[in-house]
């Protein structure tokens, strides 16, 4: 491909920054042990939830039953206005889907967070959310008031729900992430749901980069064909592991995460 | 969705709006219900990075993954439906001579991802969402960063494999090549005609487009 727009010369790589910015990143990454462990809760399926993430501390979601679905938004804490770009994730790693050793860019070139670690290789990042009106559609309508809190909930309600504890609302809802999932793509761009792809025990760790305000809902995937409602439920650990070391194969695995880590750490120092 | 060509009879003396649009900067404009708006590619592989409001509300405004939904399919052409935040048709692709128009690699350049793509001292090159900054600051809707959302590429090809890799390819359109949309509701447009040099979105020259607005087709004695 070629540049014809760039100069001679040499790329700005993390060998090149000075040495008080070097030494801002830890030599190498943590790897996952129950006693780093910070909070740990249920989440049942059809739910939402949102938190603040430090900076240097992971979300390690797992899957708690059959083609569980995590639908995700994320936001930096200190300006709401940056939030996870689902385009420019995809452009900058060339991938249509998210995986382990992949990260989630901000609209400002910086990683929110990183996925260090995941045994589900594929995780949706085209199939948006579920709303009132293809839940009742599919699984048909449960008000609260006869089935209180069995009732039948959707993503987009969630989301919105959460947002507004924050002072967000229906502007910042942008292309999400469906963790656990899988939306196929043929030839001709016709998008297919894969029945199945993920199973209890499933796994990913969402290493925070950044101070992120995260948004969760449980409801099953808006192309998952099941007439059922049968959301899954997960459980949530939230564990110390500092943020991605020099030697982590999230900032190894492309020059371009190369440069993205740079970009949040410079927020940083 | 496979490609379809489809030409518009509409003919360029009718329209009641033309412009000419050169690369490298932002544009907005406003359109009715029931108005035709055309976007001439003319001289080939020119990205024309695209958002569209609900003129009335412009908290309801296009959504990639709710236009995506809606057909079940990647690509734009004729008969999508472009569809709102609120699931809406927004407008409706009535005429396409190109074929294929993006929306998963529709996040419009920025400097920021410019850096990350290509080179930290890329940073200072000039890109589509700086377009969109001084376009919404220069005009009284008020829009802010929070509604600058993922956004339509027309023109441009990043076809993902169903190995789920997207690669950016040498665009399909060429000069004359043009898109034809009907609104369905009244549409604010926010455009940048795309300065990006790093990558064959404009053939690695950024070149004009035009814009053509044509009255709802009843209005128009003879048209189809």
């Amino acid at each position: 491909m070629s540049t014809r727009d760039s100069g001679p010369g040499h790329v700005l790589t993390f060998d090149d920054l000075p040495p008080l910015a070097r030494a801002a990143v830890p030599d190498h990454s943590t790897a996952f042990s129950p006693e780093l462990t910070l909070w740990r809760e249920r989440m049942p399926g059809g739910y939402h939830w949102s938190g603040l993430v430090r900076r240097g501390n992971s979300l390690r979601i797992t899957s708690m039953g059959p083609q569980a679905n995590v639908s995700a938004l994320f936001y930096n804490f200190e300006d709401r206005a940056e939030r996870y770009n689902m385009p420019d994730t995809l452009k900058s790693q060339s991938t249509a889907y998210i995986r382990k050793g992949l990260v989630c860019y901000s609209d400002m070139g910086r990683v929110l967070c990183s996925v260090a670690d995941s045994n589900c290789e594929w995780h949706d990042t085209i199939g948006g959310i579920s709303d009132a009106d293809v839940v009742a559609e599919r699984q048909g309508i449960k008000r609260y008031q006869e089935y209180r809190n069995a009732m039948h909930r959707n993503a987009r309600d969630g989301f919105l729900t959460q947002l507004g504890k924050w002072g967000l609302g229906k502007r910042d809802v942008v292309p999400n992430v469906n963790f656990f999932s899988k939306v196929e793509v043929d030839e001709d761009g016709d998008m297919k749901f894969v029945t199945g792809h993920s199973a209890p025990g499933d796994f990913v760790d969402l290493r925070f980069e950044m101070n992120t305000i995260v948004v969760l809902s449980t409801c099953q995937h808006r192309l998952d064909p099941n007439p059922r409602y049968e959301p899954a439920g997960v459980e949530l650990l939230c564990w110390r592991s500092g943020t991605a070391g020099k030697d982590d194969h999230c900032r190894l695995s492309m020059p371009e995460n190369g440069r993205g880590f740079i970009n949040t750490e410079r927020y940083y120092l | 969705m496979k490609i379809r060509i489809v030409e518009s009879k509409l003919d360029p003396a009718d329209a009641v709006f033309q412009a000419d649009h050169p690369p490298g900067t932002p544009w907005m404009h406003e359109i009715k219900k029931g108005q035709i708006f055309r976007i001439v590619d003319l001289e080939g592989n020119q990205a024309v990075d695209t958002l569209f409001y609900n003129a009335r509300d412009t908290q309801e405004r296009y959504s990639l993954t709710h236009t995506m939904l809606a057909q079940q399919n990647l690509y734009l052409g004729v008969g999508t439906q472009i569809m709102s935040s609120e699931n809406r048709p927004m407008l409706t692709i009535v005429a396409d001579t190109c074929g294929r128009h993006d929306t998963v690699g529709g996040g419009a350049c920025s400097s920021e991802s410019n850096t990350v793509r290509y080179a930290l001292e890329k940073r200072f090159m000039h890109s589509c969402r700086d377009n969109y900054m001084l376009g919404i600051a220069d005009h009284p809707s008020a829009l802010h960063k929070r509604d600058v959302v993922s956004n339509i590429n027309f023109f441009m090809n990043v076809p993902m494999t169903p190995a789920g890799r997207l690669t950016f390819e040498d665009g399909i359109s060429g000069p004359g090549k043009y898109v034809e949309l009907r609104a369905e509701m009244d549409i604010l447009i926010l455009i940048s005609n795309c300065p990006q040099l790093n990558n064959p979105a404009n053939g690695y020259n950024p070149t004009p487009v035009r814009y053509l607005v044509w009255d709802a087709p009843s209005a128009l004695a003879g048209a189809a």
